[in-house]
């Protein structure tokens, strides 16, 4: 599952916010976990997200003013 | 004057017999020379003289026939042009009315090609300001390329092997011959259309100059100009950047190279997000740090007041027999004064001296008590006191010592 373009910009936003949360070391300890918790895990899944390996290859079509995604066959390939 | 025989002209007739002469004689033709006194009229038409090193000739070019030009006629500039010799009636002028023009010489395309430059930069389609940065990671990719091409598949290769994760989205366009320009322009505008890509790769790979014209063209700038999402452009293996190159937001020189940028973003942003994990993890531990140091102090400040209260204790029960031996010492001190003022009230008592023979008397009236000879006469009833009882008598006699 590709996660979409703008969670992982949040997430990556998110995980800044925590670690300057983290370095300005004014919080409670049981806030201080928290943060390090929720930052782990939005770290771990930024990288799980980039690690991906399931990949669409798909054609835009236009019929009509209306569009259409066709699987993108190797066989297109000749040059 | 013969008249007779001499056929006499208007002048009208004789313009209309030259105009007839030159417009079918020579009518339509092909005709190189140099353009000076040039001048764009505000109804679009251009007017200009052509020259060489013996002549001049008056031409016009028409609002109709130079719209959509794809260079700027300047004065000095050498040209070809088609078009048809006529005749100006009203000024008795002949002139060229031109159809098409084209720069002469070596260079002539890139000339048109550098006033198109100029024009567009003018008109801020390469400012630097208005480049947008790439998305950090763009998942969803247009690619604007001939479905067929060498660019797709080298596109397709290298982000196979090192960026996994990304969808692409072909938009296939022939990249070179007749009208290529239109469909790669069309391409752009329907992936901003279909809008779910986070970004546009405009590719081709290598080729002549010639094949890769299409870049160069305005329509095809002016539609990167105006996407709405980013673009990179991708154009092969050439020295010269094309003018889809100086429109996009990025530019690389293969579509190899764009397929990279790709992978690089994502190798970067693992890079950081693992330095974002060794950073979560050394502030935690500084906190933890922090925490345990503060938790020290406070286990060595409570053991003071433990300390104090033990003190305190002490030197209450100092206090407390010291209070103790103070109320004795006080209490003994007071019992001895009590003593020796009451042997001492024994001493002062009247009443003790009676004891030794001496005795007290009043008057029974009034019971003053009697010490001058004057409190008494003849006959009083005085009552005087003894060490033991006492007795009543009346006065016989008063003396007066």
């Amino acid at each position: 599952m590709i996660k979409d373009k703008q969670n992982f910009e949040d997430d990556l936003k998110k995980l800044q916010k925590i670690v300057e949360e983290l370095s300005s070391g004014s919080l409670s300890l049981a806030d201080a976990l928290k943060k390090y918790e929720d930052g782990i895990k939005l770290s771990q899944a930024c990288s799980q997200t980039l690690s991906e390996a399931q990949r669409k290859v798909e054609l835009l079509m236009k019929k009509d003013g209306k569009f259409s995604l066709e699987k993108f066959e190797k066989a297109q390939e000749e040059e | 004057m013969p008249k007779e025989n001499k056929r006499i002209y208007t002048v009208s007739e004789i313009t209309q017999g030259i105009k007839s002469l030159l417009e079918e004689k020579i009518g339509e033709i092909w005709l190189e020379g140099e353009i000076s006194n040039f001048k764009a009229a505000t109804s679009g038409h251009f007017y200009f003289s052509l020259k060489d090193n013996n002549a001049l000739i008056a031409g016009a070019m028409f609002a109709y026939a130079n719209k959509g030009l794809k260079f700027k006629i300047e004065d000095g500039l050498k040209v070809l042009c088609f078009g048809k010799i006529a005749v100006f009636a009203p000024r008795g002028q002949y002139q060229i009315i031109v159809e098409k023009i084209e720069p002469v010489g070596a260079g002539a395309q890139q000339l048109a090609l550098e006033q198109l430059k100029k024009k567009l930069q003018a008109e801020g389609l390469f400012d630097l300001a208005r480049k947008r940065a790439l998305p950090a990671m763009p998942f969803h990719i247009g690619i604007v390329t001939s479905a067929a091409g060498a660019a797709v598949r080298d596109i397709l290769q290298i982000l196979q092997k090192g960026a996994g994760g990304v969808d692409l989205i072909i938009r296939s366009a022939r990249v070179q011959g007749e009208g290529a320009y239109l469909e790669i322009a069309q391409a752009i505008e329907d992936l901003n259309a279909f809008g779910k890509v986070d970004l546009i790769i405009v590719s081709r790979g290598g080729g002549s100059s010639e094949d890769l014209w299409s870049f160069n063209e305005e329509i095809v700038a002016r539609a990167i100009y105006n996407s709405k999402i980013p673009v990179v452009s991708a154009v092969g293996h050439q020295i010269n950047t094309t003018l889809a190159d100086l429109a996009a937001d990025v530019y690389v020189e293969t579509p190899s190279a764009a397929a990279k940028l790709i992978v690089d973003s994502k190798n970067i942003l693992l890079a950081q997000l693992a330095d974002r994990q060794h950073d979560l993890f050394f502030f935690i531990k500084n906190i933890l740090a922090d925490f345990e140091n503060e938790l020290t102090a406070f286990a060595h400040a409570l053991k003071s007041p433990r300390d104090r209260l033990l003190e305190k204790q002490q030197q209450l029960d100092e206090l407390f027999v010291n209070l103790q031996h103070q109320i004795r010492h006080t209490l003994q001190l007071s019992l001895e004064r009590s003593s020796s003022l009451i042997s001492r009230l024994s001493v002062l008592n009247p009443l003790a001296i009676l004891g030794r023979g001496y005795s007290l008397s009043t008057l029974i009236k009034g019971e003053t008590i009697l010490k001058d000879f004057k409190q008494l006469k003849k006959g009083d009833l005085v009552k005087t006191i003894l060490g033991r009882g006492a007795f009543i008598s009346s006065v016989q006699e008063v003396i007066n010592d």
